[in-house]
């Protein structure tokens, strides 16, 4: 961008070029925003993206259907247990896979705590920049809990390569029930703490209501799905419009908010981890005796005493590992709801061993478009306040 | 607290529906139609596209307003047609969903914007730019996205090599595509 003339009745002749970002600590990742600067007030702004770009759709051609989990991993960090099951389910959409109630409720259970880890960092964050550390340090020991559960369930912690085709590698184990259980307990008095703290919070408020503010219309042109959405008053969930991963079977509400500005969108995600805790306690509740695996042979690896001991199991596990399992021919659009909105899978399959086309519907991508419009005209703090307020993961962004 | 949309799963709107619409208002430009786990997938010639997406928009019994996705593809194998563009767009009032497909040849990779409709095409035509040199006619700003400025190859198209070719230690002839 090239500096702006001003009119007489600014003190600048022109206008100030500044770079927020690539490297910037408000940014919370790595890209760059070029602002022009009437004194403090933003009058126009540019975005400069690509920085942690790594290529997955190109690297998804060549890779079997099973090693593509860890990619999907890197989208949004925060809450890649959400982008490995939306993975999967795409997958399981491709095949005709029918999972067992029990592989969707264990699902729900750690699409939710996902959530509800994505949602908490965004919203502490958001203290982070208005001024309120102690919030962040609050909720941090919670997301550690949610690390924890990973860790019981699966052996990793932020790139997590969680479950399956078909269901999960191993059966949920009762150490990570027991940890889930506590976290149910604990976590209600450590939200309604940070909630006390913020929610009717003069400073808080001011900062953040009407900062970032977008119509519902202007949301919808542009694309937003997800809590930013739900914040200008659209009540679209892709749980609930399309359920996946038997979500029709629990009972939750979808918070909205009316005004779609960073107070609206930060309430709008507490209110749903709320709602995120509901649906954990139910799932845990009626969780349902069975498999935790679908009976896919295709992609679930034999137990290891009978690959040593039985010729098709052996021919089995070979075929897994070096990805050579049957892909039928076709093309489908499978989406879940990630924390910050529609996460869509497009992928045609020509029948090979890889994915002919992958097509990630990233919602950061698609949302941050909108960025130097929203901030056009507020100042420097407030463009700040949104970029935190619409939460937007690098790694998301660009792919 | 308002709700915009109420949604309605009874609500949803007919594929055989939409589809004798578009035919009676598009006639042959409609090539071919097929309902692949049940979303309408319609492959239309592109230079209705804008005059298709629009009349979806605008017709009260579609309203077709959200512009879900936008990527390209690349088909070698079809010859004449190897470049594509796929648009999914949703009625979120009804919560239907359609798949608008358009091929054209790889020596003439222009298809018309379509971001005067959907300001959210502005982001997924320029990465489908970068990606596989579609050239998009009246977008406002088409230049590279995730890509570095000044990189000459579209690297989702399918001759172009992952890694490195010159590398021996990598034999993918045995496994890989």
């Amino acid at each position: 961008m090239s500096h702006i003339k001003l009119d007489k009745d600014s003190i600048e002749r022109e206008t100030t070029t500044l770079n927020l970002g690539p490297t910037h600590p408000a940014t919370h990742g790595v890209f760059q925003n070029i602002l022009e600067l009437d004194g403090e007030r933003i009058v126009g702004a540019d975005t400069t993206i690509g920085y942690i770009h790594r290529a997955f759709e190109k690297i998804a051609e060549h890779r079997a259907y099973y090693q593509i989990t860890p990619l999907t991993d890197r989208l949004n960090y925060c809450s890649s247990p959400i982008n490995n099951m939306g993975w999967h389910t795409t997958v399981e959409k491709l095949f005709g896979i029918q999972t067992s109630k029990r592989v969707d409720y264990l699902r729900v259970i750690i699409m939710e705590l996902a959530r509800i880890s994505d949602h908490l960092i965004c919203n502490s964050i958001l203290g982070v920049d208005t001024g309120a550390y102690s919030g962040f340090l609050y909720l941090m020991q919670e997301r550690e809990n949610i690390y924890e559960i990973y860790e019981e369930i699966c052996g990793a912690r932020l790139t997590t390569n969680m479950g399956r085709v078909g269901g999960f590698e191993r059966d949920i184990n009762p150490i990570a029930i027991r940890k889930i259980r506590e976290f149910l307990k604990r976590y209600p008095k450590t939200l309604s703490e940070f909630e006390k703290l913020f929610n009717r919070n003069r400073i808080f408020m001011d900062r953040t209501i009407d900062v970032g503010k977008i119509s519902a219309e202007s949301a919808l042109n542009y694309g937003f799905t997800g809590p930013n959405l739900r914040a200008c008053g659209v009540d679209y969930d892709v749980r609930v419009m399309e359920p996946y991963s038997s979500y029709q079977d629990f009972d939750f509400s979808i918070p909205v908010g009316s005004n779609g500005d960073a107070y609206d969108r930060f309430m709008v995600r507490n209110r749903e981890m709320w709602e995120s805790l509901k649906i954990i306690g139910q799932a845990l509740e009626n969780l349902p005796e069975g498999s935790y695996q679908a009976d896919v042979p295709e992609f679930v690896l034999p137990p290891k005493e009978e690959v040593y001991n039985d010729m098709e199991a052996l021919i089995y596990h070979f075929k897994i590992i070096m990805g050579e399992v049957d892909v039928p021919k076709g093309e489908v659009y499978h989406s879940v709801e990630g924390a910050n909105g529609e996460l869509g899978f497009y992928l045609v399959s020509d029948g090979g061993r890889t994915p002919f086309r992958l097509h990630f519907r990233r919602p950061c991508f698609i949302y941050y478009q909108a960025y130097p419009e929203i901030i056009k005209g507020s100042l420097i703090s407030d463009a700040i306040v949104t970029l935190s307020g619409l939460n937007v993961i690098a790694g998301e962004l660009d792919a | 607290m308002p709700h915009t949309i109420l949604s309605d799963k009874m609500n949803r709107l007919n594929n055989t529906e939409i589809l004798e619409k578009l035919k009676s208002k598009f006639g042959t430009e409609i090539l071919f139609s097929e309902e692949p786990f049940g979303l309408l997938t319609i492959y239309i010639e592109k230079q209705i596209i804008k005059d298709m997406l629009q009349y979806l928009y605008q017709e009260t019994h579609l309203g077709f307003q959200f512009l879900t996705d936008l990527c390209g593809i690349h088909d070698p194998s079809q010859v004449n047609a190897e470049l594509g563009v796929v648009y999914h767009l949703q009625n979120m009032r009804t919560n239907t969903r359609i798949r608008i497909k358009s091929f054209t040849a790889l020596s003439n990779p222009k298809f018309p914007t379509v971001t005067d409709i959907f300001k959210t095409a502005n982001w997924m035509e320029r990465e489908t730019y970068d990606f596989f040199g579609i050239i998009f006619e009246g977008h406002p700003n088409l230049k590279r996205i995730l890509n570095m400025d000044d990189m000459v190859d579209f690297p989702l198209r399918k001759e172009f090599p992952l890694e490195d070719q010159t590398r021996l230690d990598k034999d993918d002839k045995m496994f890989g595509r």
